[in-house]
């Protein structure tokens, strides 16, 4: 039976507790006696059966008919599914997106479905590589399908491939991929990795365009988020809900198939990261010694393709189909199972390791704006209720923040980085003033529909993602990172955790209490 | 006299080349720069005045000949030995200040100017520069007959002379002759940029010259957006405040202008980008990224002094850019078709800009190691221009001023 998620009291007889540093980690001692760790729970029981847990969920669906009743020889079926972002690390193969997708195959082929579409919903990231297309949904569908042209990658850009499906009652445009607009059923096929993804969410951004993205990704919506991780208090989810209430009545039939994943997110060698560290073994002891010494003598773009080549052996703890709201409901129900931690009150400092990987750089770089956007955005957001630390308190990353950025997929992060940010950090100020410029970029554009590049604009998103964090902390020290990077986006460097502590001293006292929330894995703090 | 002096020397300047390959200062204790007693050069006959120097800069010419660095292109063009220094602000044996234009052009050497009115740099026809009644040498500094600004006193044609304003700071003035430079080089983006609606002109290097062109832009280049692309935080700053939209660390000039022009970028290459590029720095890199983010059919306008570069010009060709070079000073056609000498252009800038505030540093030209070292590592060091002081009223200079009657 795996133990819940619980929170530890530091005192002097705690051990060094791990910190993520990018492509690399450290053991730090916290403070005794005014300092907690939050740790997650331990990873649920995966299900036994997954193929047949998805087949059930098909033929037994929430609120909708079994889709086998959907399905039928003249009708449009155009199947989504998450991209590259989802999961982090990547899972082993197969992949759940695969099983699912095979699944539905299966049952459009007994049904006679001739047309079927299978879209990567990747909105306005990157597209994907054909290996990653391969590793997500597996060969037999990748060699069936891309050839024939009938597997491609959403394009947020291609006018003539939008359609608008209608206005939510706050006046947003619902604007989608044609094909899944024209379609008779879509189904969309999840990993459901953290509280934040799933639902409408789903369709109404992996599909959208720039103009429909606008309405929630922006900088009002995201400071009015608290937070990402709970939907119901969420400005971002609330813009999203109203408009899978357009699609509901005025879209294309959607069956939303969503799997929910445990935290067993690191194999071996690296399992000693998902552990407790009063219960590491000589071996695990032994191992992170090595892997820290190994690391540090390692040039960083290996360190990079060593982490970024992990593949986890998540189990799969839910699968839940049918009516997307209903299946969703189930699915957070799911993920909170997995996630949620009881916290009592908010302390003045919260401290947390940024790792080698964010939602918007697999297989790639995290530039700085993306250990902002990781650290403020997600890692803050990991609440309910309350933030872990104090409105004006103290936040304090561990990151080495390097000023560097892959010039395929981040083109336009580098100049968000050297011109936006050298004007303003504020999220607001740089909508207003630098957001257009970017969106319409026609080199930006060019790269994101022909390349793999992220669309112009997704740096500004990266950065609102984490406005809610920045409006919330009085400082952001990043310890151990680049010094003229870390004052670029806005932060203090730090060289040690203590001299971190001893900066945040001037804005939160000596005696201030902290939090330090322990990734990995993943948690969601329930702060009462 | 006691002055710095340049002898032809071939193994010294390529021990100069060889040293100053490791240390950029370097080269100025193997070189062919020496401190030494000089014969005074006789009066080049009429018209020409004794000036006593009071500021001689130090400028990227003059630090690519005692480095080694210069072309040979330039044996055929001066005279050995010579005293450096052109950028020269001084004094008339009667006491009034004066700032030299350092080309010897016609009238100097006792030809007919090629029309009426014009400045030695005038003239589509180079003969005269190694003709008529003095020795070779395309200016003051590089010719063995008239001495230099590295010196107590040297000869200065009548053509060559700009008396000026009490008011006018030596600092000031010394800066006149780098600013006509970077002017000349602003106005030779004007053509290009006429008939274009939103014009950029990118400035590669914000070292004196970088920012002069930037001050001449801003003042008679009308409507133009400049972005400058500059090493040293203190050089972005100058660059702002001499007029310059947009700036930013050199290795981004590329990038800035795209977003200006909202251009791609292909290979190396910016598909558009700017009508002109004005490269102040002279190397093969900096010609290189000016070529690359120059527009097809722009200009590039080479102020720094190239010398020997290896190119790939394979994109030049490709996109019919223009590549032009940007010597010197001379008459000026402007915006308004009014027409004007660069320096009186210069005088009239550098007092809107106050650029005494450039000059860095100043030396004695007994210290001239060091003079040279500071003004090869000016970015570095935080500085804009080195001088050396030679005025015989100043603290450091009442030395010098014993030293040259002990020598004279």
């Amino acid at each position: 039976m795996p133990r819940p998620g619980f929170v530890l009291d530091v005192d002097r007889s705690t051990p060094p507790t791990l910190f993520w540093r990018g492509e690399g980690f450290s053991l730090e001692r916290l403070p005794v006696d005014r300092t907690r760790i939050i740790y997650p729970p331990e990873p649920l029981d995966g299900l036994p059966n997954l193929d047949g847990a998805i087949r059930d969920a098909l033929l037994n669906p929430i609120d909708m008919d079994p889709l086998p009743s959907l399905l039928g020889p003249d009708m449009k079926l155009t199947i989504c599914f998450d991209d590259a972002s989802l999961s982090l690390p990547k899972m082993q193969r197969p992949d759940n997106r695969q099983r699912i997708v095979e699944a539905v195959l299966d049952l459009a082929a007994a049904a006679g479905v001739d047309d079927v579409h299978i879209i990567a919903a990747l909105g306005l990231h990157r597209r994907m590589h054909e290996y990653e297309l391969r590793h997500v949904l597996g060969d037999r569908v990748v060699d069936a399908f891309l050839p024939r042209g009938t597997l491609y990658q959403h394009d947020a850009e291609d006018p003539d491939n939008l359609a608008v499906i209608g206005e939510t009652t706050h006046g947003e445009i619902v604007e989608i991929n044609k094909r899944a607009a024209d379609s008779d059923l879509v189904v969309y096929a999840n990993v459901n990795q953290v509280a934040m993804d799933g639902g409408w969410k789903s369709l109404t951004t992996g599909l959208a365009s720039y103009r429909c993205l606008s309405h929630h990704h922006n900088p009002e919506s995201l400071q009015n988020t608290r937070s990402l991780m709970d939907r119901h208090h969420s400005a971002l989810h609330h813009s999203i809900w109203r408009m899978g209430e357009v699609l509901r009545d005025s879209g294309p039939k959607v069956f939303q198939v969503e799997t929910t994943i445990n935290t067993e997110a690191f194999p071996s060698p690296f399992e000693f990261l998902s552990k407790r560290e009063w219960e590491w073994s000589g071996r695990d002891r032994a191992l992170f010694v090595g892997a820290t010494k190994s690391l540090k003598r390692t040039p960083t773009p290996m360190k990079r393709k060593i982490f970024h080549s992990i593949e986890s052996p998540y189990r799969t703890t839910s699968v839940q189909a049918g009516f997307t709201e209903s299946v969703h409901e189930r699915t957070l129900e799911n993920v909170y199972a997995q996630h949620l931690v009881e916290v009592e009150g908010q302390t003045d400092i919260l401290t947390m390791g940024i790792p080698f990987i964010s939602p918007y750089n697999p297989e790639s770089i995290m530039n700085p704006i993306l250990v902002m956007c990781m650290g403020l955005g997600y890692l803050f957001n990991m609440y309910r209720g309350k933030p872990l630390v104090r409105e004006g308190g103290v936040i304090i990353m561990t990151h080495p923040t390097y000023a560097d950025f892959h010039p395929v997929h981040h083109p336009s992060y580098i100049d968000f980085y050297e011109q936006v940010l050298t004007d303003t950090t504020d999220p607001a100020e740089m909508a207003a003033r630098w957001e257009k410029q970017y969106a319409e970029d026609e080199w930006y554009r060019h790269l994101y529909r022909t390349s793999y590049a992220y669309h112009g604009v997704h740096p500004f998103y990266a950065w609102y993602w984490g406005a809610h964090g920045l409006q919330h902390a009085g400082r952001v020290i990043v310890v151990g990172g680049d010094p003229q990077a870390v004052r670029r986006i806005g932060f203090t460097p730090a060289s040690t955790l203590n001299d971190a502590l001893e900066i945040a001293a001037d804005v939160v006292g000596r005696s201030a209490t902290i939090s330090h929330l322990h990734v990995p894995g993943v948690l969601v703090a329930d702060v009462k | 006299m006691k002055a710095l002096q340049i002898h032809r020397s071939p193994a010294r300047f390529g021990m100069a080349r060889v040293v100053s390959a490791v240390s950029s200062a370097g080269g100025v204790h193997v070189g062919p720069l020496e401190l030494r007693a000089v014969d005074d050069p006789p009066r080049p006959g009429d018209g020409w005045h004794r000036v006593h120097t009071r500021l001689s800069g130090v400028c990227g010419s003059d630090l690519s000949l005692v480095g080694g660095q210069a072309s040979v292109y330039f044996d055929d063009w001066v005279s050995f030995p010579f005293v450096p220094g052109h950028e020269v602000v001084g004094e008339l044996d009667d006491g009034t200040r004066v700032v030299l234009e350092p080309v010897l052009g016609h009238e100097a050497r006792g030809f007919d100017p090629p029309f009426e009115g014009a400045a030695p740099g005038d003239g589509n026809d180079y003969a005269h520069l190694v003709g008529g009644t003095i020795d070779v040498g395309i200016q003051t500094g590089f010719c063995c007959a008239t001495g230099g600004g590295w010196g107590p006193w040297l000869w200065a044609h009548e053509s060559q002379l700009h008396r000026l304003d009490k008011t006018v700071p030596d600092e000031r003035a010394v800066l006149v002759e780098p600013f006509a430079g970077g002017i000349h080089a602003a106005l030779l983006a004007a053509p290009v940029v006429a008939d274009v609606d939103d014009p950029i002109v990118a400035v590669l290097g914000a070292g004196t010259m970088g920012l002069a062109t930037v001050a001449g832009l801003r003042r008679y280049v009308p409507g133009v957006r400049i972005a400058v692309g500059a090493r040293y935080p203190h050089q972005r700053a100058l660059a702002h405040e001499f007029g310059a939209d947009v700036v930013v660390p050199d290795d981004q000039l590329l990038r800035a202008v795209r977003r200006e022009v909202g251009c791609h970028v292909i290979g190396g290459h910016l598909s558009g980008g700017a009508d002109v590029t004005i490269d102040a720095v002279g190397s093969a890199a900096s010609v290189t990224e000016a070529l690359s983010m120059t527009r097809p059919r722009g200009r590039v306008v080479l102020l720094g002094m190239p010398g020997e570069v290896s190119l790939d010009l394979t994109g030049l060709w490709h996109r019919e850019t223009e590549l032009k070079g940007a010597y010197t000073y001379g008459t000026e056609t402007l915006a308004d078709g009014t027409r004007a000498r660069t320096f009186d252009l210069a005088l009239d800038t550098v007092a809107e800009v106050r650029a005494e505030r450039l000059v860095s540093a100043t030396y004695r030209i007994d210290d001239h190691v060091d003079a040279i070292a500071h003004a090869a590592a000016a970015g570095r060091r935080g500085a804009v221009k080195i001088a050396f002081d030679l005025r015989t009223d100043s603290l450091q200079a009442g030395d010098l001023q014993d030293d040259n009657r002990r020598v004279s």
